[in-house]
């Protein structure tokens, strides 16, 4: 509903009840990032780690969720089991639609389960069910149980994880509505730490709208900028993949643990190729019409006499990338038969990847061996790694669970941190550059999405620092302003300020649409104020040797440019926080 | 007379625009529920969509449900709704043999006009509006 002020349930999961909030802010915190920030700041406890079971969960939606198209993202914000910090993690699907229609701004749900539970809550309802029966199930089968379990088929989320954030794995997902994902910083740990299996959110509500046919006019002409123009035709093409070849030919594909930025043989995945063999259809987030998730079928042969079994596995540049380029794995069908493992296991995909490209080359320079990783572990090798990953999520052995606590922490443990390729996290993957290493290593989500750094290692083939550093932290504070709305980042070319401007303005946002610059400001500050009050010192990020042996099409990484890079966008997020880093 | 229709369904990508439209369009509200066509699931994402619409009965056995004549027997098939004689009892949803008629939590119902605003907003063109005799007789027109 429309309401200049924001409507919060929160939930505690130790006594089953729930209270709605109202909290004043609109205008200064917007929504999604904004307000997620604003809740973690009430709810949250800065120095307690991240599993006290009174650190809050929080989802939240913007103002213009559901209103126009496209403004179909959730803001997960919480305590990352990953790094012990205050974090983000972005998800589509049907969880924002979900959300509005249930009535709420956000969900905040604290406490922990006494025992396994899932969490349902639509406009007239809440309950916390018992649900021991479903702890130890895959993704897969726990969303089976839950379709049958609640009503709404088609309008509602089903949010859950599998056992790899049961086990506390720091790169365990969330899994939304099975093929979209609360996916990396650890978020589905911090489910599993409150015994909660699952959050089925229901969308029963119905709102009035706006007077006039203002609003509805400026949906269709939204709507016809999305569909009739060419502005959103590579994400439902080819999607993301188209990626894989265009930076395969670009020397900037992290291939084999990013030992290569290119090969002949990732023709074979590229999302011509994923297209042509493995594409078997599209799906679309709610209030999406461009439909950019892509679903490819792998079909399995489990006996002599022909008997098969099918699976439909969504791709995307990154698992492409991450299970794909850099295990050495490149055949279309063994690529989704490695990201299905990683989806029933519940694991950030690319997380998972990284963390096994790491490993295999670990293997062979002997800092760990066969005692370590269970099965042998080789670039190419799809069956091995697809044991592995059910090791990777079940914590079969110390080196397993030693690795699901993220690469870096193993590595520092087992040694090869030379050429572990993590920019805060698991890296993203793109190898265009220094701008876009400094851009993950010390992003707020360290995300490729945080501040789009790969665009401009593509777009600029000067090595100016200043021009990259205004750059990052003017991308960063546009993108929190859509990411407070919150619109699904592949629409930014749609949505520029004035449109943004336009759309608040129709449903009577105008205060807010007036000082659009000034609350992204404040939401910038905000949640770097926050992420460095929990602990990270953007100072301290170190980026490993192997990001600088790589060679991109325009020659070797400067190491010069790299390092005075990191060091003012460093200088520069402590500025922003307006708060040293915490000791 | 045109009716609305669902013929290509297996295009459908699950992205709600059309019941979000008749919604907005017909029925001036933001809901999934509250329109004459919703877009439901099978047994997850994986099943492919179904809609929930109106498929022009005639006779139309809300209509004939309908103790006040708030449905009314639209000719062409389907329903003339009006609803200032509807007392909210339910009746006509449940007489619909296919569930296309909603009821919100005070019992009003919500059904499809065959207006056609949905249509335009599908992206893979899975719906149509197709012209029919008075005699229920079919005939195609272009979209």
């Amino acid at each position: 509903m429309i309401r200049d002020y924001f409507r919060v349930l929160k939930v505690d999961l130790a006594t089953g009840r729930g209270q709605v909030e109202t909290l004043e802010g609109r205008d200064l915190f917007v929504g999604g990032s904004g307000l997620a920030a604003l809740l973690f700041q009430k709810y949250g406890k800065l120095a307690a780690p991240w599993d006290d079971p009174e650190q809050p969960l929080i989802f939240a939606i913007g103002p213009l969720t559901g209103y126009f198209p496209l403004m179909s993202k959730t803001v997960m914000g919480f305590k990352s089991p990953y790094h012990n910090q205050y974090a983000e993690s972005h998800a589509g699907g049907r969880s924002a639609l979900a959300l509005r229609f249930a009535d709420y701004d956000a969900l905040v749900i604290t406490g922990q389960a006494s025992r396994p539970s899932v969490l349902a809550v639509g406009s007239r309802h809440l309950k916390v069910h018992e649900a021991a029966y479903l702890w130890g199930m895959d993704v897969v089968t726990v969303g089976k149980f839950l379709r049958r379990k609640t009503p709404g088929a088609g309008h509602r989320s089903i949010i859950r994880i599998g056992p790899a954030g049961e086990n506390r794995a720091a790169i365990a997902g969330i899994n939304v509505d099975t093929y979209r994902h609360f996916g990396r910083l650890g978020g589905g740990a911090a489910l599993g730490a409150k015994n909660l299996k699952a959050i089925v959110i229901q969308g029963d509500g119905s709102f009035p709208l706006p007077a006039g046919p203002e609003y509805a006019k400026l949906f269709a002409d939204v709507h016809k900028q999305l569909t009739q123009t060419r502005m959103m035709q590579k994400y439902h093409n080819l999607g993301t993949p188209a990626n894989v070849a265009l930076l395969n030919d670009k020397q900037a594909l992290p291939i084999r643990n990013l030992q290569q930025t290119s090969a002949p043989e990732i023709a074979g995945i590229t999302g011509e190729r994923f297209a042509e063999d493995a594409l078997l259809r599209n799906v679309a987030c709610a209030g999406c019409p461009v439909g950019c998730i892509h679903l490819g079928y792998v079909r399995l042969r489990f006996h002599a006499d022909h008997r098969y079994y099918f699976r439909q596995v969504g791709y995307d540049h990154e698992p492409i990338f991450a299970v794909g380029a850099m295990l050495g794995v490149t055949n279309c069908a063994d690529v989704l038969q490695l990201i299905d493992m990683t989806e029933k296991m519940g694991l950030d995909v690319m997380s998972a990847g990284v963390a096994l490209a790491w490993a295999t080359e670990a293997a062979a320079n002997g800092h760990i061996s066969e005692q370590e990783t269970v099965v042998p572990l080789t670039f190419g090798g799809t069956k091995t790694y697809e044991e592995a990953l059910r090791h990777l999520a079940l914590g079969s052995t110390d080196f397993y669970r030693l690795l699901a606590q993220g690469t870096a922490t193993a590595a520092a443990h087992y040694g090869g941190q030379d050429y572990a390729c993590v920019l805060g996290q698991e890296m993203a993957g793109y190898a265009t550059g220094e701008v876009f290493f400094v851009s993950q290593a010390l992003g707020f989500r360290h995300s490729h999405l945080d501040s789009g750094g790969y665009a401009f290692d593509q777009k600029h083939e000067d090595r100016t620092v200043e021009t990259a550093l205004a750059f990052l932290l003017q991308e960063e504070r546009s993108r929190v302003l859509l990411t407070s709305l919150v619109v699904c980042l592949f629409a930014r070319e749609v949505y520029q300020d004035s449109l943004v401007a336009a759309c608040l303005h129709s449903l009577g946002y105008g205060t807010l649409a007036d000082r659009m610059d000034t609350a992204a400001q404040q939401i910038q500050q905000q949640r770097w104020h926050l992420r460095l009050a929990t602990g990270f010192d953007p100072q301290q990020i170190r980026i490993p040797k192997r990001f600088l042996e790589v060679r991109t099409w325009k020659g070797p990484i400067d190491p010069a440019f790299l390092e005075t890079l990191r060091q003012r966008y460093a200088e520069a997020i402590i500025d922003l926080a307006g708060v040293a880093p915490a000791v | 007379m045109k009716i609305l229709t669902a013929p290509r369904m297996e295009r459908c990508i699950g992205c709600q625009s059309c019941s979000l439209a008749c919604a907005r369009e017909v029925h001036k509200r933001l809901s999934w529920d509250t329109a004459g066509i919703r877009i439901h699931t099978s047994g997850g994402l994986s099943t492919g969509f179904e809609a929930r619409t109106c498929l022009a009965c005639l006779p139309a056995p809300c209509a004939a449900a309908c103790p006040t004549g708030a449905f009314a027997q639209r000719k062409g098939g389907g329903v003339i709704v009006r609803k200032k004689l509807c007392i909210f009892c339910g009746a006509c949803a449940e007489a619909c043999p296919v569930d296309a008629v909603f009821l919100d939590e005070r019992g009003e119902p919500f059904v499809c006009l065959h207006c056609g605003k949905c249509v335009p907003f599908c992206p893979h063109n899975c719906l149509e509006m197709i012209t029919v005799a008075a005699a229920g007789d079919q005939e195609e027109v272009a979209p």
